[in-house]
């Protein structure tokens, strides 16, 4: 990616190599230096289409669904930092569509399809494995709540049904399924197609995509102000001094979204939290699932590479910082091996943060505000890696339309004020 | 671990405290609307600064009080405005 700037001007034709089996031989016999870069350095315009904050995979979908579905390409992704930096290069990378509401299984379900043939649609591969998605239950509530979102997820054809012990046991040979454990395992709803993905891989992806449309991402360029006249954006001010300008303005910044929001006045029920994660040195496949406990506030997967990645909730008071702590990683180490003793010898090698947008019913905020012309992409919480695809392909029929599409109807910031709350909590607390 | 300074107890370990959230006062119920009920439940300032807060040290004198925090290094000051001790 960082292959040093070769600087092109605006509107260079559409790039038409492709990556495949042959032109890895090609470049691999070249030493490499064959190789295009995957997106352009450009010097920002005065004057967009379309402006979106935000360089995560919310950000890069839209604009590459804005090019590719609507013929708009006039657009810029302003990133402060480098692309993939927020929660899209920090999450677990977990993808499932098991959750509690019709709306919110509907508009996962969505996700899930898209990423089944994202690789091809991109030319990009994004390592999607479907292994399948397990949430333990390890108390008699917790148990209803799973048979609960079976029926839901069943209702809108996703593949979804609760599990006892013993099936549990044989998918996941090296779980502690004995009833003399402290918290003993009941069932699970397992999910099929759940699974895990190459997250940095969807976001260069989408940004090479959206490249070659003509697209223009500017990483380094923080948005400090955005400017409004008669209730109207009309541009953006950036941290080196200039003003772009544009009629519509898109505020994709997850964990930094309030800040971005402030600048028009359009107040949200969003609330920064850090989440943190850590995984382990690598060992031998051994687990083919991702596993989750609720009550145990952890999940675990294997990666291609053999490392196991935990997670868990986030932490328990909103901030900026994105610190690590000791207590996290001890309240995880004591709640994975009551899961799986055997994991003892485990060495952690690295744990991290990223911030989460959480808003009061755990689903995401979407669409128009009262301010003409700014659009939002919020509230993607600690599970808003699956939503990129289909939250790209809705903002961006939502900006070229005027209007939200029904399968984010739901979503709209006016709910919290017509009190039609979208509860997703007991599906998306701590499974992300 | 970070420590959080109780006005009755001093520096402890912020494992035993609660986050309670943004100091605000309720509207009164007998004239507040539907959509002012709902703001003061769900709408809360989210700044990248300085906030002021409630917190309950449920795990020590078990008290509510109120500190100024920064959210982005989460250095905090007593309410009045004093002191620095961070994590
Ligand atoms: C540890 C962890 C684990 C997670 N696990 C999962 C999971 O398993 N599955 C799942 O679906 N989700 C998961 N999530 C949530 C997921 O990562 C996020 O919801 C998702 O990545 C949000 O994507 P985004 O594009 O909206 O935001 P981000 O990727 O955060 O991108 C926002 C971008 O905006 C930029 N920005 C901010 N302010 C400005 C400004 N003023 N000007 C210009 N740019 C700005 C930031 O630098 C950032 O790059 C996890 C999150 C974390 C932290
Ligand atoms: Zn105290």
């Amino acid at each position: 990616m960082s292959r040093n700037g070769q600087h092109d001007g605006p509107g260079r034709a559409r790039r038409t190599s492709r990556y495949s089996a042959w032109s890895l031989v090609k470049n691999g016999l070249g030493a490499g230096s064959g190789w295009e870069r995957a997106f352009r350095h450009h010097t920002p315009k005065e004057t967009y289409d379309v402006i979106i904050i935000g360089g995560g995979v919310h950000g890069l979908a839209t604009a590459h669904y804005l090019a590719e579905n609507h013929g708009i390409t006039d657009i810029a992704v302003l990133e402060k930092s480098y692309i993939g930096s927020g929660g899209s290069g920090r999450n677990t990378a977990i993808l499932r569509s098991n959750y509690l509401t019709p709306e919110g299984v509907r508009f996962y379900d969505r996700s899930v399809k898209l990423y089944e043939h994202l690789a091809a649609d991109l030319n990009f591969n994004v390592m999607f494995s479907q292994r399948g998605h397990m949430t333990l239950a390890h108390n008699d509530s917790s148990l209803r709540t799973m048979h609960w979102r079976a029926e839901v997820n069943k209702l809108q054809g996703v593949d979804s049904s609760v599990i006892d012990p013993a099936e549990i046991k044989k998918l996941v040979p090296y779980m502690d399924v004995s009833s003399s454990t402290r918290y003993p395992i009941l069932g699970a709803l397992y999910h099929p197609p759940g699974g895990i993905i190459r997250h940095d891989a969807v976001v260069w992806g989408y940004a090479r995509s959206a490249d070659a449309h003509g697209v223009h991402i500017h990483q380094k360029t923080e948005v400090v102000g955005i400017d409004v006249a008669s209730n109207r954006v009309t541009g953006v001010r950036t941290a080196d001094g200039r003003r772009i300008s544009a009629p519509v303005v898109v505020n994709c910044t997850a964990g930094w979204s309030t800040l971005i929001s402030d600048m028009v006045g359009v107040d949200m029920p969003v609330q920064t939290f850090p989440l943190q994660a850590a995984v382990t040195e690598p060992v031998k496949p051994f687990l083919d699932t991702v596993v989750v406990s609720g009550t145990l506030h952890t999940y675990v997967s294997q990666t291609d590479r053999g490392e196991l990645v935990f997670g868990a909730s986030v932490d328990p008071f909103a901030s900026y910082s994105t610190r690590g702590s000791l207590d996290f990683v001890e309240g995880l180490a004591g709640h994975v091996l009551e899961l799986m003793p055997g994991l003892s010898k485990m060495r952690l090698l690295r744990q991290w943060a990223g911030l989460c947008d959480m808003t009061p019913d755990y689903s995401p905020i979407m669409g128009l505000t009262p301010v003409e012309g700014f659009f939002v992409d919020v509230g993607w919480g600690t599970y808003g890696f699956k939503a990129g695809p289909v939250s790209g392909e809705a903002m961006a029929a939502c900006i070229a339309h005027g209007k939200p599409p029904e399968i984010i109807a739901a979503f709209g910031l006016e709910r919290f004020d017509e009190g039609r709350l979208v509860g997703e909590k007991g599906a998306a607390a701590v499974g992300h | 671990m970070m420590l959080l300074t109780c006005p009755n107890c001093g520096a402890r370990n912020v494992s035993e405290f609660r986050y309670v959230g943004e100091a605000k006062s309720r509207p009164d119920p007998e004239t507040a609307t539907p959509e002012q009920w709902r703001r003061y439940l769900y709408f809360h300032r989210n700044p990248a600064g300085w906030i002021s807060e409630t917190w309950y040290h449920g795990s020590g004198c078990r008290r509510y009080f109120g500190i100024e925090r920064n959210t982005v290094d989460n250095a905090q000051r007593s309410a009045a405005g004093t002191a620095g001790a961070t994590s």
